[in-house]
């Protein structure tokens, strides 16, 4: 009996938005003048920070980055909001949830994710708008490197990440052959700016056990092993606040009824400036649960305080 | 068959882009910021952005603003490949001991972006810039 999959995510880019809250030392602002041009946030450069994927990390839409979610600097803190809305054919999948960054090294961030089969949901013998929802937790830590200021060297900015991810749905799962409802993923990720090109390159190197991003579980019947999966962005910085690029992210294929193919998604990113940004992508996630060539379009918002 | 049309993909971006820095040594960049005349006002917007800016104010107490002014377009129209020679101190000279963090010299950065916005300085031509003036910060910043 078939199954639901997930699809989900997607796409997306750059854009950044954020929010610093400003510890920052240099804002000393008591007889605070009014200035025309000058933006009293923290620091880093609009549109290089990522937005955040579908998973809540800071990264495109589909691959995390090794930025820190956030616009703060070593002394500052960094935190936003997101809401993510995909719509296939055949499902839709929502989003929300919290990212923080801390002193620019570590990231943490929590998402919820609803993954709706809509009428799909009783052909597969589920119910209509049977519903899989699915918790992450995310801890990234920066190694080394500064993906912006480093222009002299090719070297990039890389950070580790893990996201521990637990589905509700665990009675059907099992039924559908997953090996598990939660699971853990390990990624590394690298990111560099290119900033005299305005190009901004991402890899990241994923294992993970995950259906379907873990929306149709973990492990299966071809394998409950860890893979490793490749994932990445490219963005160009149209202009200081729009990006625009593509990602590609590879996925398992661990159940048998039902064949997962890799997902790549088109965006564009708009910060009009860094409390704000809103992405727009299509994304294209493959087979979901037995239901062939699942794409569509993906809206993302963006909000830091 | 996926991984490999990826693969082509990188190729070519990776080629693409080594061949866009393989040209750039004549004086076009500096023409796009206005030559000598466009820097001076630039310098001029930048200096009466930080001044203004609460971020990097207090770094300029009592500071050389007008010899920083003149020293700061030589040192911009050697980075753009302009016909000039910089005479100032190097940058870790006069910068050490001023304590200055990220914080700051992101500040600093955004206020040069609003005086290039300011003097129509286009945001690709802006990036060429940034990207000579990025790898500062190790000389620049006593601290993260």
């Amino acid at each position: 009996m078939p199954f639901v999959r997930i699809s989900a995510s997607l796409a997306c880019t750059i854009a950044c938005a954020t929010a610093t809250l400003a510890f920052s030392p240099g804002a000393r602002a008591d007889d605070a003048p009014a200035l025309p041009d000058v933006p009293l946030t923290g620091g880093k450069l609009l549109l290089t920070g990522g937005v955040t994927q579908v998973e809540g990390a800071a990264g495109g839409g589909l691959a995390p980055w090794a930025v820190i979610g956030g616009y703060g600097t070593a002394s500052q803190l960094g935190a936003d909001v997101h809401g993510t809305y995909l719509h296939t054919q055949d499902y839709a999948l929502g989003t929300w949830g919290l990212t923080v960054g801390v002193a620019n090294r570590v990231e943490l961030s929590l998402a919820r994710q609803r993954f709706d089969t809509r009428d799909v949901g009783a052909q597969l013998g589920l119910g209509e708008n049977y519903t899989f929802n699915q918790n992450i937790f995310g801890v990234k830590v920066r190694l080394f490197g500064d993906a912006v200021l480093d222009q002299d060297t090719w070297m990039p900015q890389v950070a580790a990440g893990i996201q521990f991810k637990h589905n509700e749905e665990g009675g059907v799962l099992k039924a559908i052959g997953a090996s598990s409802n939660s699971g853990t993923d390990f990624y590394l990720s690298a990111t560099k700016l290119l900033l005299a090109q305005s190009l901004l390159l991402n890899g990241t190197v994923r294992f993970t056990k995950a259906n379907q991003f873990g929306l149709l579980g973990f492990g299966g019947d071809r394998s409950n092993a860890y893979h490793p999966e490749f994932e990445s962005s490219v963005a160009y910085l149209v202009t200081k606040n729009i990006a625009i690029g593509g990602e590609y992210r590879m996925k398992p294929n661990n159940l048998s009824f039902a064949r997962e193919q890799d997902a790549y998604d088109a965006f564009i990113a708009w910060a009009p400036n860094k409390h704000v940004s809103l992405t727009a992508a299509y994304v294209a996630l493959g087979d979901i649960a037995t239901v062939k060539n699942q794409r569509g379009p993906y809206v993302s918002l963006q909000v830091g305080f | 068959m996926t991984t490999l049309r990826h693969a082509a993909l990188a190729v070519c971006t990776f080629a693409a882009l080594t061949s866009a820095s393989a040209f750039a040594a004549d004086d076009a960049l500096y023409r796009q910021f206005g030559e000598n005349a466009g820097l001076t006002r630039i310098v001029d917007d930048l200096y009466t952005n930080v001044l203004a800016d609460p971020r990097t104010a207090p770094y300029f107490e009592n500071a050389p603003i007008r010899r920083i002014k003149t020293k700061l377009v030589e040192q911009l129209c050697v980075l753009l490949d302009g016909p000039c020679e910089y005479t100032g101190r190097p940058m870790k000279r006069t910068h050490e001991g001023q304590n200055i963090d990220r914080a700051a010299f992101d500040a600093l950065v955004e206020d040069l972006q609003a005086a290039m916005d300011r003097n129509g300085v286009p945001f690709h031509a802006q990036n060429k810039l940034l990207a000579r003036l990025a790898p500062m910060y190790r000389d620049v910043q006593d601290r993260e």
